[in-house]
């Protein structure tokens, strides 16, 4: 038994301490944006907030988390940043099959919250995400324009 | 509308196949036609019009983030004079469409053929409705169709002033007999085909709404992991489930197919943990001593093997040769390739003795339907499956419905409650449909002008089609081994004239399943001729792209993308300091491309690839925005590939088994990418694949231009780059 709160929602889950939190979300919370890639925390597929903190989701047990701790996914994700990084994604269509793009947002989110004005260098960084479509040139573009947009207000 | 042959009672199911035109797979019956689909009556099979005016557009092809139910819906919107922000789509399921004589024909969406192979019989559709449509309005006005005009959904009588919308005339055109053989457009006067439009349904992808197999969820859901046999070749001995059957949640331990045990339970995350905890002993029989060491001493013996099969034969290569003025010689190796979708296999399925349903992301819906009749014991017409969201494809979905399969053998053991199937990212590794290893002798003869007079190309390796669809084998040849080597041909013709020439083929296959991975066998095919292309021009003292142009007058199309990636490449101008070029091009599923590479090598050998450009020629761009992304995914996929990516196999079994053995490309290895699209609107070719071929080659050929070193073995991040 664990106390989570998610998305602003305390929700009490029954599982094993073990189970990762990505697996919490997706099938006791019901929660699906967030998704399984590869379980091993390469891929960040599973990317969530965990007190604003772009962390993946797949390699953490439940019971390293407290009811303190505030989870947000990409259901639950809405402020100024994640809108900006939506929409220029949008702008620029962004995903191909999507199956990456939650955590690819989520991701992208963080940086500019990091760095107002991410360099080149930043988003090779910091934006290790995999995505097998091969959305990277998009995304880059995506981002900066993103980071003006949040910058102009 | 399109000739269906309707008097067949029988049908081929297009399973995939890696040179198109190749149809092959299950052979299905169906019986008469039953009624339509949906609630909102239809005007033709392609075209539903709600009397809100949504004009709806019923896309077989899979969407998998190739952009392919937007191009298509684009083509019917194009002929229907619909109004683009208008128009949606629905999937029908391939169980409708063999209740409907496979109306909807072929589901396959693999040899990038989405577009290619569907936009005549679609564009018809769309005409056929407009035809109708327009005729209901003149019908109700009691006026010749003639007089009408119509734009954007609405249809206008001029000389009474009057107007009225497809929606308001979609039930009566419904019920008028379609027109035969409607014109089409010419693309010239096209107003949304040819347009860089978004893509449809992209809002899903950004905010995590978009429901993928993998997320679907049916009431009173179980969920199942699986370890299916990983030595390819091997045979489940026995297993010992005393301890996992006591686990939390766990249902059901299962044995199924002979070789895959399974574990149902109420949620995936104990179902996985609990299967871990069976102990599982396999008998690797044979393959024991299947390494990837023994399978290059197989390929090695074929490189030099009497007995080959031909793909391109003219002239006399053995006496070109031996008159040559200069022979160059090299062996390139091309390794095996996982797919690795970011979406695991999985699927749901719900049996009972009278149905079985499925829910499942594939490339091929008929084979999904026909891999689950068969599994269910149920005849088609009480199966269907249930398109969700593709998570990538890239031939997996398409080479093998191996997790349909199994996924209704496990809902045949828990008949009325649906089971979600999920593989494990490593079950995904261990039972991939790999892209085939092959290694290829190349042998150049030059004359003493540096002209190549002859070229033998001994490829060594593993057939795909031998495996996958024996019945595509002409007299045991596997004509996919050449693709983009053969003596023209819309499918994969070669570029250069040389007259003698020497391609082929020693069949060298292991129990390892390969599969159609994006691209096909025009990767490795690339790689061989057209890096061994820069070395005899080295050889020849011959600029690279002079050497190629000198044997390719009679090959326009070829050319025509070479000296557009070199030209705005700036081949014939000076690099920036630092930066080396290399070109390459090829041809496949009926597009012509090519690429330039820019490249930096620093003093301890680590690679950078700043820059490509690319050019496609692919007959008619139906979005130019998709097919740039496209080119983009091509690169990104392919050069992962060549940098990176190898399964090697240790007693018949893959030994990378998640990402941080076989990693990805990620942001920081992407290159910038400059798109030329050069359609020529002669022909229709595909778009998904083409420009994966050259990827590899144009940056191999970087590589030796900065550092004077050959790459013939992939993946690079192998090879020692220092300069040499
Ligand atoms: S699923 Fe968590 S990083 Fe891949
Ligand atoms: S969009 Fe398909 S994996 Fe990223």
């Amino acid at each position: 038994m664990a106390k989570l709160n998610v998305n602003g929602r305390v929700v009490d889950v029954n599982v094993e301490p073990d189970t990762p939190l990505l697996w919490v979300i997706r099938e006791q919370i019901g929660l699906t944006g967030t998704k399984y890639g590869c379980g091993v925390a390469q891929c960040g597929a599973c990317s969530i907030y965990i007190d604003g903190e772009i962390t993946r989701s797949c390699a953490m047990p439940v019971s390293s988390i407290k009811e303190s701790q505030k989870i947000v996914t990409i259901e639950g994700a809405n402020d100024r940043v994640v809108q900006a990084v939506q929409k220029a994604w949008l702008e620029h269509d962004v995903p191909q099959c999507g199956y990456c793009q939650s955590g690819q947002v989520l991701a992208a989110a963080a940086l500019i919250r990091a760095k107002k004005n991410p360099t080149d260098e930043d988003i090779d960084r910091e934006m290790t995400n995999i995505c097998r479509c091969g959305t990277y040139n998009r995304i880059r573009i995506a981002i900066k324009q993103a980071a003006s947009a949040v910058q102009a207000g | 509308m399109n000739a269906i042959d309707v008097s067949r009672r029988k049908f081929l199911v297009g399973a995939g196949a890696a040179a198109g035109g190749l149809t092959l797979g299950m052979s299905i019956p169906f019986d008469e036609a039953v009624a339509q689909t949906g609630a909102t009556p239809e005007v033709n099979a392609w075209v539903v019009i709600r009397p809100d005016d949504t004009v709806v557009v019923r896309i077989a092809r899979q969407e998998m983030g190739q952009g392919t139910i937007t191009g298509l819906a684009q083509l019917v919107a194009e002929e229907l004079e619909a109004d683009w922000a208008k128009v949606t789509y629905e999937y029908p399921t391939p169980g409708q469409s063999v209740a409907r004589k496979r109306v909807w024909g072929d589901y396959a969406t693999s040899g990038s053929r989405g577009v290619r192979n569907s936009e005549k019989y679609m564009r018809e559709g769309g005409a056929a409705a407009r035809m109708m449509l327009m005729q209901a309005a003149a019908d109700q006005w009691k006026v010749p169709v003639a007089e009408l005009t119509v734009a954007r959904g609405v249809i206008t009588h001029k000389a009474s002033n009057r107007t009225t919308t497809y929606g308001k005339v979609s039930d009566a055109a419904g019920k008028l007999v379609p027109p035969a053989n409607p014109a089409l457009k010419d693309p010239k006067n096209w107003t949304i085909a040819g347009k860089p439009l978004k893509r449809l349904a992209q809002d899903g992808k950004v905010n995590g709404k978009q429901i993928y197999a993998m997320d679907y969820v049916a009431p009173n859901m179980l969920n199942a992991a699986i370890k299916d046999c990983p030595i390819w070749g091997g045979k489940l001995k026995s297993f010992d489930a005393s301890a996992a059957e006591k686990m939390p949640g766990v249902k059901k331990v299962l044995r199924i197919d002979g070789n895959a045990v399974v574990v149902v339970a109420d949620t995936f995350w104990r179902a996985k943990t609990a299967l871990d905890a069976v102990k599982i002993e396999y008998d690797a029989g044979e393959s024991a001593k299947l390494n990837s060491k023994s399978i290059e001493a197989m390929l090695d013996e074929g490189l030099t093997a009497k007995e080959a099969f031909v793909g391109n034969q003219g002239g006399d290569v053995q006496k070109a040769i031996a008159g040559a003025a200069k022979v160059v010689e090299a062996t390139y190796r091309f390794p095996y390739q996982n797919h690795a979708p970011m979406e695991p296999m999985n699927a749901t399925a719900l049996w009972t003795p009278e149905r079985c349903d499925v829910w499942t992301s594939t490339q091929n819906g008929e084979a999904a339907l026909a891999t689950t009749s068969q599994a269910a014991g149920l005849p088609l017409d009480k199966c269907d499956v249930h398109r969700l969201d593709l998570g990538g494809g890239f031939g997996r979905r398409a080479t093998s419905q191996d997790y349909v399969r199994q996924a209704v053998l496990i809902a045949k053991e828990m008949p009325g409650t649906p089971v979600k199937l999920i593989w494990t990212r490593e079950e995904d590794q261990l039972r991939g449909c790999y892209h085939p290893i092959t290694k290829c002798k190349m042998t150049g003869a030059l004359d003493k002008d540096g002209n190549l007079v002859g070229l033998h190309m001994r490829l060594s390796g593993q057939s795909i089609l031998a495996t996958i669809r024996p019945e595509g084998l002409q007299n045991g040849r596997d004509p996919a081994a050449f693709q983009g080597l053969n003596n023209g041909g819309t499918e994969g013709a070669i570029g250069y004239t040389i007259p003698n020439i020497l391609v082929d083929h020693a069949m060298r296959n292991t129990a390892i399943r390969p599969g159609f991975w994006r691209g096909v066998n025009n990767n490795q095919n690339a790689v061989y001729l057209e890096c061994f292309m820069d070395e005899l021009a080295h050889a020849a003292g011959v600029d690279p792209l002079e050497f190629r142009r000198r044997m390719m007058k009679d090959h326009p199309k070829h050319l025509a993308v070479l000296n557009a990636v070199a030209e705005r490449g700036g081949w014939s101008k000076p690099a920036p300091k630092g930066v080396f070029r290399g070109l390459a091009q090829h041809m496949g599923y009926g597009s012509y491309v090519a690429a330039m590479a820019e490249v930096s090598i620093n003093e301890s050998g680590t690679l950078k690839i700043h820059r490509i450009v690319a050019a496609t020629n692919c007959g008619h761009a139906v979005n130019p925005a998709q097919i740039e992304r496209q080119i983009e995914g091509s690169f990104a996929y392919g050069l992962g590939a060549a940098l990176m990516q190898e399964i090697t196999f240790d007693g018949g079994k893959a030994v990378e088994t998640n990402f941080d053995t076989y990693p990805m490309v990620r942001m920081a290895d992407m290159p910038a990418v400059e798109s030329i699209i050069a359609p020529t609107n002669d022909f229709w070719g595909g778009v998904g694949e083409p420009t994966i071929f050259v990827a590899a080659p144009a940056v191999l050929n970087a590589i030796f231009a900065a550092t004077g070193k050959r790459v013939r073995n992939l993946p690079i991040a192998d090879q020692d780059l220092r300069k040499a």
